[in-house]
């Protein structure tokens, strides 16, 4: 629907995206479109073994080959490093941290692992050159289970630690043994979640450029232009002040581009060997085994409770894959769950330990959800196993647990601010009609029907809108999480937005021009939004986490607010009344009791930069910055039931219906936050039902193309049935709580539920994702048996 | 992404193509593509020049023969699927045809394309092995005619020399026969994790004689020889399908291990044997 100007407020009005009109035409501008005059290319030479010692490297072939302008190994480059990629979230004191350069030198540890690098003149002759180049490998043990990772004798990623054990970092409150002893029913589960690999329908690329001086400027398909500048100060030595970087048009993320990656340190330190720009733009299948995976965890899930359904305890042990080595936050992901192991339900003892295990495979880090996915399907999972062995209706025994008194101080230290899980669930079921899927499930039971019905739930919470700066320090994360906005009217009243967040397809354009239109009284049309560019946009901390909306949405209220407040000092000098006297509503300023007299705020703006009449010691312009650092994080949660079909004789279990109901605070633009929630469901169903990285026991990655990673389409999936319940957040003036990541949070575990409910009867009682036909069909021949 | 170094040549005729393909002994034929490049991208393939045959229109055509229908080996997927002809005297041709990966990729690729690459995973091949079709091979020294029993030696490998071409595709007019391809694919773009093809004769409304061609399930598509002589003998269906899997050898991969791709072809051969007697 689009959007009149005589609306009451933009906030709250599905507006068309304007960022919309490059993208369905052919003008949006990628990494992979963007090229310098004299622009040269790499390719990166990477590593076919899960683990290999380089023996040696020759690169005269390469060399000498058509176009080729330098190769260079790993060797050859360790000079240019000042440091290594870095690991912003060291979780523990005694955290191992091994180093991670741009290229192995005597080792490789993972299939992927960059040893060499040939530029040339084209890409393909850059490709075919790399070819020429001859490692000799010497193929050493590896693994890639992380179970298996922890045994003894496991072949060691990195041998000089002596273990796999990266880390073990625990959360517990007092009494949680004895509140186990004393429980009526204790039940532990095990749950395998998958290692998934993020597919940006744009892959990573970077082109970088380094004048005589030592400036550099770096274009990144990256979601983190911020973070990335002063990680390449580190890698590089090159002064923070001296580099620029630009995320121009970025065509997905998920988590995947928030991170610093080898290609971003070796295209600046080449170019500033060889003079020329270095361009680089990654393969699909390198993007397999080069840019970072996620998920990948063992779990145990303890829950206690009493006999009629209140939960006493939750008690989570997890083994979670770090993969070769660390990059940005990859040892900090499984907390970004750590707090959410009660979900919405009130569980006063609590205790959550993760062991960070090194395996011989691509790292992982966030990708969607980030440790909530992870932390939420092993709780709702476990719901419908203690509803099962009490006997009690599933819906019923989360009922009974929800929390339903804000503000809620949980267990594990934090607080939810608002939130109301009955009224999400309430509305599920008044879409879901449960009680005719219940009669058709049973007359196909009863009828003997080869195709049988599963409907399975999940009610969940997450924390986002990261985060509280001191809350971070706490939990040892290096950087803060904090965000801001400058505003510039100008000097005919136009308005330039300035963001720190870096906007990488949510629309971010649009909603904040919603924002501040309604702060400022302006027109839509009047507001350009500048983002992803550090020389324009100086002071941020980028997209993800669904920060965006709840930190940097906040910093443009409070930067509004600083704009009328100087533009009324001006109006208040002009008119000669008081400035508490004037009335600020539709960009006008007016007089109150002669609201003839009045002035807008574009006319104040013209004041303010021609400077002949402003008050005494005013400094000229009408601009403002302000930084927010949110004091809590927010806490969206909500309400989904999936329904399934599956075919009892061939396993294939198809989607037939999927009902989200979620609270996401106040909605800005209703329209992006519904597709926000079916992306993000339709990456947990993929989960659920097709994604699935599979590894052989040497460690060698078996689903190395889109052929045999099985992403789902549109063709795969029902139109999905969605709706809201608001309580605005009243943490922030904006009432909002962030909706990038719920859909992937809640839709995995509603839909495995759905699977082992449509095979209850049989005695199935677990499912381990994907439910490939196989293993749905292996589930049933062995109750049968 | 970036195939390998390789030269281009455009056809102009048959003659042509097959004059090109006898210059170099790794040249291979591009008709729609979608099997070659990806596989060229990924350096899987490596030809030193591609014949690209993709403007011989002459070999794009649906022909009324009498007791076959005549289908030119570059005529695309959507057009086989759509061609009324075939709908009415082999529809289960037209039907697989609709059913193979996607949109672009039905509108590109071509049926000679996907019976000469080889593919067991492919729909085509087990069709035209259940319905014994011929192909019609041409070479330097005239045509030859290879019944597709004989066409498909190996996992991508076919009864086409080096510089010959496959040009026509001879398909048997079975419109009274009753016919399914019942396939199962993890995505509906996928190649089949196994599929079924079935044509049967009804004698009272019973399976009388039943050719059934199996996708996926060996390194070339393959006959179920057994359930075939089983229902030639009387056998029931459900007794039939159980035979199905019998001297098939299903590789193991991302889809399905091997004993699950022979659980599949009982289970979608029972129910492709069903449909084709109810058609």
């Amino acid at each position: 629907m689009a959007v009149t100007e005589t609306r009451e407020t933009f906030v709250g009005t599905s507006v068309k995206r304007r960022e919309d009109a490059s993208f369905l035409t052919g003008r949006a501008t990628f990494i992979d479109n963007l090229t310098l005059p004299g622009t040269v290319y790499m390719a990166v030479v990477r590593c076919p073994y899960p683990h290999a010692r380089i023996a040696s490297v020759n690169l005269d072939a390469a060399r000498a080959a058509e176009g080729v302008v330098a190769a260079f190994s790993g060797a050859d480059l360790a000079e240019d490093w000042k440091g290594s990629l870095p690991c912003a979230w060291a979780v523990t004191e005694d955290i191992k941290m091994p180093p991670h350069f741009p290229l192995a030198v005597e080792e490789a540890r993972h299939q992927g692992d960059g040893v060499a690098v040939v530029i040339a003149e084209s890409r393909a002759l850059a490709k075919d050159a790399a070819e020429l180049v001859e490692v000799d490998y010497e193929a050493l043990d590896a693994t890639a289970d992380v179970e298996r990772a922890l045994e003894d004798g496991a072949p060691l990623v990195h041998a000089d630690l002596g273990t796999n054990e990266c880390y073990v970092w625990k959360l517990e409150t007092d009494g949680v043994q004895a509140a186990l002893d004393a429980a009526d029913v204790v039940v532990t589960r095990r749950y395998v979640q998958p290692r998934l690999i993020p597919n940006a329908m744009e892959p990573r690329g970077v082109l970088a450029q380094v004048g005589p001086t030592g400036e550099a400027t770096i274009w990144s398909s990256t979601q983190v232009p911020h973070i990335l500048r002063f990680a390449l100060q580190i890698v590089l030595g090159i002064p923070e002040a001296k580099i620029r970087v630009i995320a121009p048009d970025v065509g997905g993320g998920f988590g995947s581009k928030l991170d610093v990656y080898a290609e971003e340190a070796l295209v600046i330190a080449l170019a500033t060997r060889l003079g020329r720009p270095v361009k680089w733009t990654e393969e699909r299948s390198e993007n397999y085994v080069a840019t970072i995976h996620g998920r990948d965890t063992v779990h145990e899930l303890t829950f206690a409770a009493t006999k009629d359904g209140k939960i006493t305890v939750v008690k989570s042990e997890a083994k979670c894959a770090m993969g070769a080595y660390l990059q940005l936050v990859t040892p900090g992901i499984p907390l970004l769950g750590a707090w959410i192991y009660n979900g919405p339900y009130d569980i006063p003892n609590y205790s959550v330990t993760f062991t960070g295990v090194f395996t011989h495979t691509t790292p992982t880090d966030a990708y969607r959800g980030a440790g909530r996915p992870e932390a939420t399907y092993v709780l709702e999972r476990t719901m419908d196993a203690l509803a099962a062995e009490l006997g009690i209706d599933p819906i019923e025994l989360r009922r009974r647990n929800f929390i339903t008194e804000y503000p809620a101080e949980l267990a594990s230290g934090l607080t939810i601010d608002s939130g109301d899980y009955h009224a999400s669930l309430d509305r599920l079921l008044e879409l879901l009609d449960l009680d005719s899927i219940r009669s058709e499930q049973t007359a196909r039971r009863e009828g003997g029907d080869t195709k049988l019905l599963g409907v399975g739930f999940s009610t969940y919470n997450e924390m986002c809108g990261l985060a509280p700066s001191r809350i971070l320090g706490a939990i040892r994360y290096a950087v803060g999480g904090w965000d801001s906005a400058t505003i510039r009217v100008q000097p005919l009243g136009s308005v330039q937005v300035v963001t720190g967040t870096s906007p990488h397809g949510q629309g971010h354009e649009t909603s904040w021009s919603q924002i501040v239109g309604d702060q400022l009284g302006v027109a839509l049309a009047d507001i350009e939004v500048l983002h992803g560019d550090t020389a324009v946009s100086q002071l941020g901390m980028d997209t993800y986490g669904s920060r965006s909306l709840a930190v940097g949405g906040v910093a443009l209220v409070h930067a509004s607010e600083k704009i009328v407040d100087k533009a009324r000092q001006i109006v208040s000098h002009q008119l000669e009344v008081s400035a508490d006297d004037l009335e600020f509503a539709d960009g006008t300023f007016r007089v109150k009791g002669s609201p003839e007299r009045e002035m807008t705020i574009q006319a104040a703006a013209f004041q303010a930069h021609s400077a002949h009449n402003l008050p005494d010691g005013m400094e000229p312009g009408l601009e403002a910055t302000a930084t927010y650092d949110p004091p809590n994080f927010s806490w969206p949660g909500g309400a989904h039931a999936a329904v399934v079909e599956v075919d009892t004789e061939t396993g294939d279990t198809r989607l037939v219906r999927y009902v989200a109901v979620d609270d996401v605070g106040a909605a800005v633009n209703p329209m992006i936050v519904e597709g926000q929630v079916h992306g993000g469901i339709t990456q947990g169903i993929a989960a659920a039902l097709w994604e699935e990285a599979v590894y052989d026991e040497d460690a060698n990655l078996l689903t190395t193309t889109m052929t045999t990673y099985l992403v789902p389409t549109a063709a795969e999936l029902p139109s999905f049935e969605t709706d809201l319940t608001e309580t605005r957040s009243p943490t922030n003036p904006l009432g909002v709580k962030g909706v990038g990541e719920t859909g992937t949070i809640a839709s995995a575990p509603a839909v495995i539920n759905a699977v082992v409910d449509a095979l209850s009867h049989l005695g199935v009682t677990d499912m381990q994702m994907p439910a490939t036909p196989e293993r749905v069909w292996r589930a049933i021949q062995e109750v049968e048996a | 992404m970036i195939p390998a170094p390789f030269d281009y040549e455009v056809a102009e005729s048959a003659e042509h193509a097959i004059a090109l393909l006898g210059e170099r002994e790794d040249a291979r034929l591009l008709a729609g593509g979608h099997s070659l490049l990806p596989a060229m991208k990924l350096r899987l393939a490596r030809p030193s020049v591609l014949v690209d045959i993709g403007r011989l229109a002459e070999l794009s055509y649906v022909r009324d023969e009498g007791e076959h229908v005549a289908i030119g080996a570059l005529t695309r997927h959507r057009d086989v699927h759509h061609d009324p002809l075939l709908q009415v005297h082999c529809p289960v041709v037209s039907f697989a045809a609709g059913t193979i990966g996607d949109p672009q990729v039905r509108h590109r690729g071509t049926i000679g394309g996907t019976l000469a690459y080889g593919d067991p995973a492919s729909d085509l091949p087990a069709v035209m092995l259940a319905l014994d079709a011929e192909l019609v091979v041409r070479g330097q020294g005239g045509e030859r005619t290879v019944p597709a029993s004989e066409f498909f030696t190996g996992v991508f490998q076919t009864a086409i020399a080096p510089a010959e071409m496959l040009v026509e595709v001879r398909v048997p007019k079975r419109a009274a026969a009753g016919w399914s391809y019942t396939k199962m694919t993890r995505r509906a773009q996928d190649w089949a994790t196994v599929a079924v093809a079935a044509i049967v004769e009804r004698t009272n409304g019973a399976v009388g004689k039943a050719s059934i061609g199996l996708t996926n399930m060996g390194a070339t598509p393959l006959r179920a020889s057994a359930a075939e002589d089983a229902l030639a003998g009387g056998a029931t269906i459900a007794e039939a399908a159980a035979l199905i899997p019998d001297g098939a050898d299903p590789s193991t991969d991302y889809a399905a291990s091997a004993d699950f791709r022979r659980h599949l072809a009982k289970v979608l051969g029972r129910r492709a044997l069903e449909e084709a007697v109810a058609r």
